[in-house]
């Protein structure tokens, strides 16, 4: 029988206690794993036979990486990937909602239609894609079939056959910049500019996320009140003005949560990627977590691919700390 | 690692199962199936050495494949007028290869969205170029990675990969096959599971395709195999030497090979049942020196593959000769061999 001195003190911590366990498998399942993952990429472990002897000096297995053009190829990839596909997937699910905003026939037809990709798993988007841009059987057959060739062919020039995901050219460079700007610019083994493959694949994760993104914007625009656009259009403002100048400012605070969450989308992405094209004609669209998930499953070093990840994780926490900050002030 | 392995699996000869799995102590001593087989007489010791540990074998082979074989699609040839007899020099097929790329066709095969398939191709040219004993040196430390002769090789296969249809970064390595066959490119450096998908494919030796060693490589087998382990704390341990021994019979390894297009790991399998290029594939292995494959994990570890793989992947597309042997020659040394 639990006395009432037992039982007061259990009232009074109701939370804590109703909260320990979640507390408890937070701490090891997800702090307790960053901690060991951690541990592991300061350690000489690179084969199946586990070695946990520190490496001497302990940041070298992150300062080689740092130095692979392989990875150095990833950080472009991720930047370059995830501000084409931001940009793609905002712009694109944002004028799909903008045309589903109106009502007329078949308007939840097109809505189910537009979103039903995001219901696909990326594996599956990836193999279809890579079909598609297939540079022998994929669209390119398009270019001859409509005569796009031919028409090409007789003004003289070549035709249309783009490599898509086989090209491993990097346009836009920067690097003469960089060694302008920086004397260790010029020793960087990678060109720092837009990898030509990587576009195709911002295409087909643009092609799944943006339904979604429209459906983010469709919530944000029945949210605004039909007197907002009458008080616009009284104030002579057109479609294409009161659109630019009231509906999407006032659709920011979505813009940002959707830029958000496609923004971990990818800095994770694998899978997509995996399928579509894999590491790429040289590394051209190679990401951090093929990276980890090849050192540590086909490589075995284990030290190299834990470094990776702790990497992925600290360029994640670069975006959603101040996110978190930024939602957890605003509430207060 | 995790304690809980299955009771067997697929793994192949030489470093890959010494170093990965026999070392750390994950497989069982399979010395008492051995001899209740007799195992001991039907494999030969040079194979028995490669997936033993102390003398003791942890390991059972089921084939064996010859991983430095230049096919060709022979109507092609014909076509384009080219005869290629028994054997193949670098001058002979940089030739042809230049006569075929004026026809505009593709001289080489290649399917390397896995990038290991043209690693095949640096395997071979490799081997040719540097030849059995100073390949050997690289795994055994007595030929640096920055040594002449490297340097020579990658020169070569630098050119070759100038003869390359110009879709292969989009194919896998039996994609590029189908290409050999339908006279989409005319050689393909590619070891004889590649003849599998060309028996599949109705193909007919000598008729359809022919075959010469990668150049340089006449008098060298370079070996991938496939074989199975015991697991230490394997949860069926009866089982998994059922299936081993299953896996060791003659009858069992003589039909197996028939299909995948390699040969027997027993030395005692039919010859007359097999076909022309299997005869003579037995031939060539009972004949020429065999070499363990890098690109199959049998000459060097994992991390050593990985890294080969990565530095390939940016050869085929920066082609900077200098980074490519720097690369070799760094990570052999943090691998742990190489000088």
């Amino acid at each position: 029988m639990p006395t009432a001195a037992v039982r007061l003190w259990a009232s009074r911590h109701k939370a804590l206690i109703i909260l320990v366990p979640s507390l408890l498998l937070t701490a090891i399942f997800v702090y307790g794993f960053i901690g060991t993952s951690f541990f592991f990429s300061l350690t000489n472990w690179r084969t199946l036979a586990v070695d946990l002897s520190l490496r001497d000096p302990i940041w070298q297995t992150y300062a080689d990486m740092m130095a692979m053009p392989r990875f150095q190829a990833d950080l472009r990839n991720t930047v370059v990937f995830t501000v084409l596909f931001i940009a793609l997937a905002i712009a694109l699910g944002l004028f799909l909602a903008i045309l589903l905003d109106r009502q007329f026939k078949g308007r939840s037809f097109f809505r189910s239609a537009f979103l039903f990709p995001y219901a696909l798993s990326f594996i599956v988007t990836g193999v279809v894609w890579r079909w598609i841009f297939n540079p022998e059987t994929g669209i390119n057959l398009f270019f001859d079939m409509l005569g796009i060739n031919r028409g090409l062919e007789a003004l003289g020039m070549d035709p249309l056959s783009p490599g898509w995901t086989t090209d491993p050219e990097v346009i836009l460079s920067i690097n003469q910049a960089l060694a302008a700007l920086w004397p260790g610019g010029a020793s960087f083994q990678i060109e720092w500019g837009i990898p030509v493959a990587l576009i195709p694949v911002a295409i087909a994760a643009t092609w799944q996320l943006s339904g979604f993104v429209m459906a983010m914007y469709l919530g944000g625009l029945a949210s605004i009140e039909a007197s907002v656009r009458d008080a616009a259009r009284i104030d002579g403002a057109g479609e294409w003005r009161t659109y630019r100048s009231v509906i999407i400012p006032m659709l920011t605070p979505i813009t940002i949560s959707t830029a958000i969450i496609l923004l971990h989308v990818s800095l994770k992405i694998f899978d997509l990627v995996f399928a579509m094209s894999g590491v790429g004609p040289g590394f051209a669209t190679d990401v951090p977590a093929i990276f980890v998930f090849e050192m540590m499953f086909t490589a075995a070093r284990y030290n190299l691919g834990t470094a990776a990840s702790i990497v992925m994780l600290a360029a994640s926490c670069l975006v959603i700390v101040p996110y978190l900050i930024h939602t957890f002030k605003s509430r207060e | 690692m995790g304690g809980n392995p299955p009771d067997t699996w697929q793994t192949h000869h030489g470093a890959e199962v010494q170093t990965q799995y026999i070392g750390p102590g994950f497989t069982e001593s399979l010395h008492d199936l051995y001899v209740e087989e007799g195992w001991y007489e039907l494999f030969t010791p040079e194979l028995l050495q490669t997936v033993s540990h102390d003398g003791v074998p942890h390991m059972v082979l089921i084939n064996l494949h010859r991983s430095n074989i230049l096919w060709y699609n022979k109507p092609l040839l014909i076509e384009h007028a080219v005869r290629v007899g028994e054997t193949l020099s670098y001058d002979e097929l940089f030739e042809i290869a230049d006569h075929l790329q004026n026809s505009g066709v593709a001289a080489l095969c290649m399917g390397d969205a896995g990038i290991w398939a043209n690693g095949i191709m640096f395997e071979n040219t490799l081997v040719g170029v540097m030849g059995p004993e100073r390949y050997l040196g690289l795994w055994e430390g007595t030929t640096a990675f920055t040594d002449a002769d490297i340097r020579q090789a990658i020169t070569t296969y630098s050119r070759l990969l100038d003869y390359l249809n110009a879709d292969h970064a989009a194919l896998s390595w039996d994609q590029a096959v189908d290409k050999l066959l339908d006279g989409g490119c005319a050689f393909y450096s590619m070891g004889d599971w590649a003849y599998g998908e060309l028996t599949q494919a109705g193909m007919i030796d000598h008729e359809d395709f022919g075959w010469v060693p990668h150049p340089g490589t006449e008098n060298t087998n370079i070996l991938v195999t496939d074989g199975f382990t015991l697991a230490k704390g394997a949860p069926n341990p009866e089982a998994a030497r059922n299936m081993l021994r299953v896996m060791g019979q003659r009858a069992v390894q003589q039909e197996f090979n028939l299909l995948k297009g390699s040969i027997c790991a027993r030395s005692d399998c039919d010859r007359s049942a097999f076909s022309p290029y299997l005869q003579w594939a037995m031939d060539s292995y009972n004949t020429t020196v065999s070499i363990p494959t890098v690109v199959h994990g049998s000459a060097a570890p994992a991390d050593f593959r990985q890294a080969l793989n990565d530095a390939l992947t940016d050869f085929v597309v920066r082609r900077d000769e200098e980074a490519f042997a720097a690369t070799l020659a760094r990570e052999a040394k943090a691998s742990g061999f190489g000088q």
